[in-house]
């Protein structure tokens, strides 16, 4: 197995850092051997990119591919949107030479050549497949009494042919990775829909966007729950800026939206602040104080 | 639509059914396989209400890519112009920084608050930088997105 290069994207770094924070300190907990990915740009965004043109979208993913392969790490991507442009790419680029000729012509300009050398990962699958709830769960340390909606998100599980990470309307992988931490994956109708922000629709249409994720929010309130856990930043960006957008029509949630690696880190004993939840846009003191409880527990002896 | 797995389409709804715009917008994906047999309905609206998330893809009976059709209808659009102006913004940002969703001043404050550098993006890169803009130019996306 190669060791693992990180991939940070757009939204993450520029948009949710506490996120790519708590990624950081959780990575060196398991103590994955990681580095960071240098001169990556944008995947690029599979929502906008992808439609507009194929080629495109293919040639600039091929670039961070190869960036990858240069060194010769797998890549790691902590968004769903990431792990879609990036692993369907460097498919269609394994298995087409037609398209990889085109995408290798444009590359020469810049002195770089796609190979198919390496794989691309996805933190979620990355957790279960290769280090394991096992593992994880022995190494919690905060184990969180917290009931969560767990929000997979579209571009994790579909195309399922293509991700091969099982079923799309009843997946569990996500939801054990949960349990690992010490928290309750609570049931909820839709569990499985789409939170709105996807395909360009929340850059152009951003209260038909909102339409889908309030369904969403409704539901998951009811379940009764203390957060929600996602594992894309811009399912993050939908769940927590939709809150402060839906609030100024008067449609209060107040639930607070949690990466998993944010989880991960909590329950690893780190604070609030360590993996920055305090800069999402929806801050719940009810939330922020039961975390201070359990962390002020003793580390719990197993 | 120029397959012809298309025409394998019984119409049964499925897709609409799963659909979770087309619960509160005009998107009706029955409608779209139904049409893009007989006409071109590249300038559709409904087009980009799609979140891309792949239910209909996924349910769909007959096994018809129906995603995927989407995005290549989509792509047809642009190709004649149809952009939103949202969407040509964001193309912009792209060509312009690298990233779809560049950094501003607050997140770079944020950032060294919580003790983390600039990130080791193509930002950081000046040559990376314009090897991008390099592909850019060379897939002619440039003159694709321009007004």
């Amino acid at each position: 197995m190669k060791d693992i290069s990180l991939f940070l994207g757009c939204v993450i770094p520029n948009r949710y850092p506490g996120i790519e924070k708590a990624t950081r300190l959780v990575l060196d907990r398991l103590g994955v051997k990681w580095s960071e990915l240098k001169e990556a740009s944008c995947c690029p965004a599979p929502g906008i990119f992808r439609s507009f043109d194929k080629v495109t979208w293919l040639v600039l993913a091929s670039r961070n591919l190869v960036l990858g392969e240069e060194k010769n790490t797998d890549l790691l991507t902590i968004c769903n949107g990431c792990f879609s442009s990036l692993l369907d790419a460097n498919n269609i680029l394994k298995n087409d030479s037609v398209l990889r000729n085109e995408v290798n012509a444009h590359l020469k300009k810049i002195d770089k050549e796609f190979r198919g050398t390496i794989e691309v990962r996805h933190i979620i699958e990355f957790l279960y497949k290769d280090i394991g709830t096992e593992k994880i769960d022995q190494l919690i340390e905060k184990p969180l009494e917290l009931r969560v909606a767990v929000h997979y998100g579209c571009h994790l599980l579909k195309p399922t042919k293509d991700r091969k990470l099982g079923g799309a309307e009843c997946p569990v992988f996500f939801d054990e990775l949960v349990e690992a931490t010490g928290a309750e994956s609570v049931p909820y109708e839709g569990k499985t829909s789409c939170c709105g922000a996807g395909g360009g629709v929340r850059s152009a249409m951003l209260e038909t966007s909102l339409k889908m994720t309030e369904y969403k929010l409704i539901r998951m309130k009811k379940a009764g729950i203390d957060c929600i856990v996602e594992a894309c930043p811009f399912c993050h960006l939908q769940y927590d800026g939709g809150q402060a957008e839906l609030e100024k029509a008067g449609k209060i949630f107040n639930i607070p939206v949690v990466h998993y690696s944010q989880l991960l880190g909590l329950a690893f004993g780190y604070t609030t602040e360590d993996v920055g939840l305090h800069l999402n846009a929806i801050r719940n003191p009810e939330f922020e104080s039961k975390i201070a409880q359990i962390q002020k527990k003793g580390i719990t002896i197993k | 639509m120029k397959n012809s797995e298309i025409l394998t389409c019984f119409q049964c709804g499925t897709c609409t059914g799963s659909c979770p715009s087309g619960r509160y917008t005009s998107l009706n994906v029955r409608r779209i396989v139904k049409d893009s047999i007989k006409k071109d309905i590249s300038d559709q609206p409904d087009l980009w209400m799609c979140t891309t998330c792949y239910n209909c893809q996924e349910r769909c009976p007959r096994g018809i890519k129906v995603t995927d059709a989407i995005l290549s209808l989509r792509a047809e659009a642009v190709k004649k112009g149809r952009i939103m102006p949202a969407h040509r913004a964001v193309c912009k940002f792209l060509i312009e920084m690298g990233h779809a969703v560049p950094i501003d001043d607050i997140h770079v404050t944020i950032r060294e608050k919580i003790g983390l550098s600039e990130p080791e993006t193509v930002r950081k890169y000046p040559k990376a930088l314009k090897d991008v803009k390099t592909l850019l130019a060379s897939t002619g996306f440039n003159e694709l997105i321009q007004e």
